[in-house]
């Protein structure tokens, strides 16, 4: 249970990081901590104390077979990993546009839009 | 970029070689141990993003054309979506029409083996491609205003 | 045999084809993508009145394969995205000649039409994350293709928070996984309902639904989840305002609250979570009926007018699904949720029409009179006939003027309010019915009207390329008013009736 509460905590704190930081890198920053807290709890979802790569042989009895552990959020995470890169990269490349056109990062300097 | 010094020159020049064979391995055998076409196409990618690093934008270009970068990123993805729509011709979207073969070798698991080094092509041309596209803005000026920005 | 994947299949093989041979043929952006449109939006209009089909991919069978599934309720948003889809191509060919990197844009839109079609033929909860993603990662790339400050800083706020919907949405769907032990949406339907049905919700169940309806709610800019809609949408190039406007935000938004809430979730009578639901529906409906109804008079700038009035609108969708729900989750009668959420799905199709519409108005606008500021035009009639006219119609009909297709689907949302004994909720949307007619009465007046002035005395007419895509769509803003027994029996009863049979649902994917 434990694992579970402090993945909420580092959620939290990416999500303070997009809230609260001026930087615009420093929000994107707050994002990936956010994505990647989702991918631990992913993680942590499949994982199994003790457990066995899940791969079935001749001879495996029924209590073995129950020891494996799951390989699907494993699956999901590589692919929540790969959408995460692109995302990442799109944030990235936005930022430095925003940097030549304005000379800065500071979100309260480059913001002309009203929301 | 100029690149970095004679060293780091030198070793690079000689490992990338082999980082590119070992990540050709991790493709070519990802359906039968760990690996597979985004692990080994993101190790290929890496050896060139190094030799980027090391040797500077003209080497890196030479060696791997931005074209062709893009001709890998698209015909990737298109070789992947040709092995689902072979399938199509069976009844099913991605059913494998391919033998199984013998489990083990290399010449198995039907159509495994050809998504992957489709995956392989995109992904190492998608990589390179996002890492040329950031390291193309001014570098230097780039690095002094991280240094402004952060201190 | 069928050819649902195709849906999916041919957008991407559009998006890959067209950058790689636009590197030596300039128009392969404007081929291809008129040519794959097309292609989809006959399929998904030839598809009108087909049995509800499901696709295995790889011929592996549930429980190991990925389900594909197009139902009433899929062919409902697949007409709409591939049709709206594709008129905005061919308003593009003209209006984007402007810009460079043509093949880019068009490869881009194609990618955001596959995410569209796939998260509405997806039954896997993971592959519905996944063209999500597909879908919102083009749209921020689009939203900022003109590379300007303002299309920057647009671009950058909704990917910021599109990332945290997306962020929330895998949240939940990891928790529904941990729960259910599946993926798919029928088995996890039937895990949900055999295990956690009755009066109480399993907490975590609720934690997720939580978290899916705030990240679908900010992906549809629910109040208070607006926030980067009127940023995002007036930056965007004009066909881009459309389709976002008009297809993803109810793709992407109010589509994936529908197949999630009703079916695998499932409004069961006496479960007070389902109510808790549905309060929350009905709830950000209201406040988005009325906070972008309200914040739309007081805007000068054409396209963000437009784009508060989408908040507005969608917010009436909204309305007919959240009662439709309520109405559900309370046991009431169940003709009664099939009006509700047959008016919400009909003004979901008619604000796709119309707003599309007045978005690819106003870049034709904007390009004839090089500006988006309604202060600095007048007499548009006089230079602009027939983008003149085409808008002066769509504002009539989402404004609800009779006979034209807007007025009927708020009235059966109103109608059904009433029924189901709302009568605050439902002066409400009356009054902010009234609301939609002064901005639009605003929009007409300045733009369309009077004496012709400022920007618009140097206007011309756009060329034919752009102007036809106004007429259809247009007509179909008249054809919906008038010809609704067409319309409703063929397409919109269809989708009623498989979003409200969850069971027909689990029967057909699982067999």
């Amino acid at each position: 249970m434990t694992v579970y509460f402090l993945c909420a905590v580092l959620l939290m704190m990416g999500l303070y990081c997009l809230v609260a930081k001026k930087n615009i890198v420093k929000k994107v920053i707050g994002i990936v901590i956010m994505d990647y807290a989702v991918n631990l709890y992913l993680i942590i979802i499949g994982y199994k104390h003790g457990g066995l790569a899940p791969i079935v042989e001749p001879g495996m009895n029924a209590q073995t077979l129950g020891r494996f552990v799951d390989p699907l959020p494993q699956a999901l995470v590589l692919t929540s990993i790969v959408i995460g890169l692109g995302v990442l990269s799109l944030m990235v490349a936005m930022c430095i546009r925003m940097y030549e056109k304005h000379g800065t990062f500071d979100m309260s300097q480059i913001s002309k839009l009203r929301g | 970029m100029k690149g970095m010094t004679l060293i780091v020159r030198t070793i690079t020049d000689f490992v990338v070689a082999f980082i590119v064979v070992f990540g050709a391995y991790i493709v070519l055998y990802g359906h039968l141990t760990p690996g597979g076409g985004f692990a080994g196409g993101v190790i290929i990618a890496c050896a060139f993003i190094l030799l980027m690093l090391a040797q500077g934008k003209e080497v890196a270009f030479s060696r791997f054309g931005e074209k062709t970068a893009h001709v890998l990123d698209s015909t990737g993805a298109l070789v992947f979506l040709a092995i689902g729509g072979v399938g199509l011709t069976a009844g099913f979207f991605f059913k494998n029409v391919f033998g199984r073969g013998e489990p083990f070798r290399l010449l198995s698991s039907g159509m495994i083996l050809p998504a992957n080094i489709a995956i392989a092509f995109k992904v190492v041309g998608s990589l390179y491609l996002v890492f040329t596209a950031l390291a193309i803005f001014r570098r230097r000026s780039f690095r002094s205003m991280i240094e402004d920005e952060l201190t | 045999m069928n050819l649902v994947p195709l849906y999916v299949a041919i957008p991407l093989l559009a998006a890959f084809l067209i950058p790689l041979l636009g590197m030596w043929w300039k128009k392969s952006g404007e081929v291809l993508a008129t040519l794959s449109t097309v292609l989809l939006s006959v399929m998904a209009i030839a598809s009108i009145g087909a049995p509800a089909v499901v696709h295995h991919m790889g011929g592996w069978p549930f429980p190991e394969g990925i389900a594909i599934v197009s139902d009433g309720l899929a062919v409902l948003l697949l007409i709409a995205v591939n049709v709206v889809g594709f008129l905005c191509v061919i308003f593009s060919l003209k209006y984007m000649q402007e810009y460079t990197g043509l093949p880019k844009y068009y490869g881009l839109f194609m990618l955001m039409i596959a995410g569209m079609n796939g998260v509405v033929v997806s039954g896997d909860l993971f592959n519905l994350f996944v063209f999500l993603e597909i879908a919102s990662i083009a749209s921020y790339a689009l939203v900022a293709f003109g590379v300007e400050a303002d299309e920057l800083e647009a671009g950058f706020k909704y990917l910021v928070l599109g990332s945290v919907a997306s962020i929330m949405i895998l949240f939940a769907v990891g928790t529904v996984y941990a729960v259910t032990g599946t993926l798919n949406m029928a088995d996890a339907a039937r895990e949900i309902a055999s295990r956690f049905g009755g009066p109480e919700m399993n907490p975590a169940l609720l934690l997720a639904a939580a978290f899916f309806l705030m990240g679908f709610s900010l992906k549809a800019a629910l109040v208070p989840f607006h926030a980067w809609l009127p940023d995002a949408h007036p930056s965007a190039p004009a066909p881009i305002s459309a389709m976002l406007s008009g297809v993803v935000i109810k793709s992407l938004g109010i589509y994936a609250i529908c197949r999630i809430f009703f079916h695998v979730f499932g409004f069961a009578a006496g479960n007070p979570s389902s109510v808790i639901i549905a309060n929350a529906m009905i709830a950000f409906a209201i406040l988005s009926i009325v906070i972008g109804g309200l914040l739309a008079i007081g805007q000068w700038d054409l396209k963000r007018l437009l784009a508060y009035s989408s908040i507005g609108q969608i917010g009436y969708v909204m309305l007919g699904i959240g009662i439709g729900a309520r109405v559900l989750a309370t046991g009431g009668a169940r003709s009664l949720a099939a009006l509700a959420i047959l008016g919400g799905l009909f003004h979901l199709i008619n604000h796709a029409a119309f707003k599309s519409l007045l978005f690819l108005s106003s870049g034709a606008i904007q390009q004839a009179t090089g500006t988006r500021d309604m202060k600095r035009m007048g007499g548009l009639k006089e230079r602009m006939p027939i983008t003149a006219a085409t808008t002066n119609l769509a504002a009539l009909s989402i404004a609800g003027v009779p006979p034209f297709s807007g007025f009927w689907s708020k009235l059966v949302i109103i109608v059904a309010a009433v029924k189901a004994g709302h009568v605050v909720i439902s002066s409400i949307a009356i009054a902010m019915a009234f609301v939609t007619l002064v901005y639009y009465v605003k929009l007409q007046r300045e733009v369309l009207f009077g004496a012709v002035r400022g920007a618009v005395e140097k206007a011309r007419e756009v060329p034919a390329v752009m102007y036809v895509p106004l007429i259809i769509l247009a007509v179909v803003c008249v054809g919906f008013g008038l010809l609704y027994p067409v319309v409703g029996a063929r397409i919109l009863e269809p989708a009623t009736d498989a979003l409200l049979n969850g069971a027909e649902y689990i029967k057909l994917v699982l067999g």
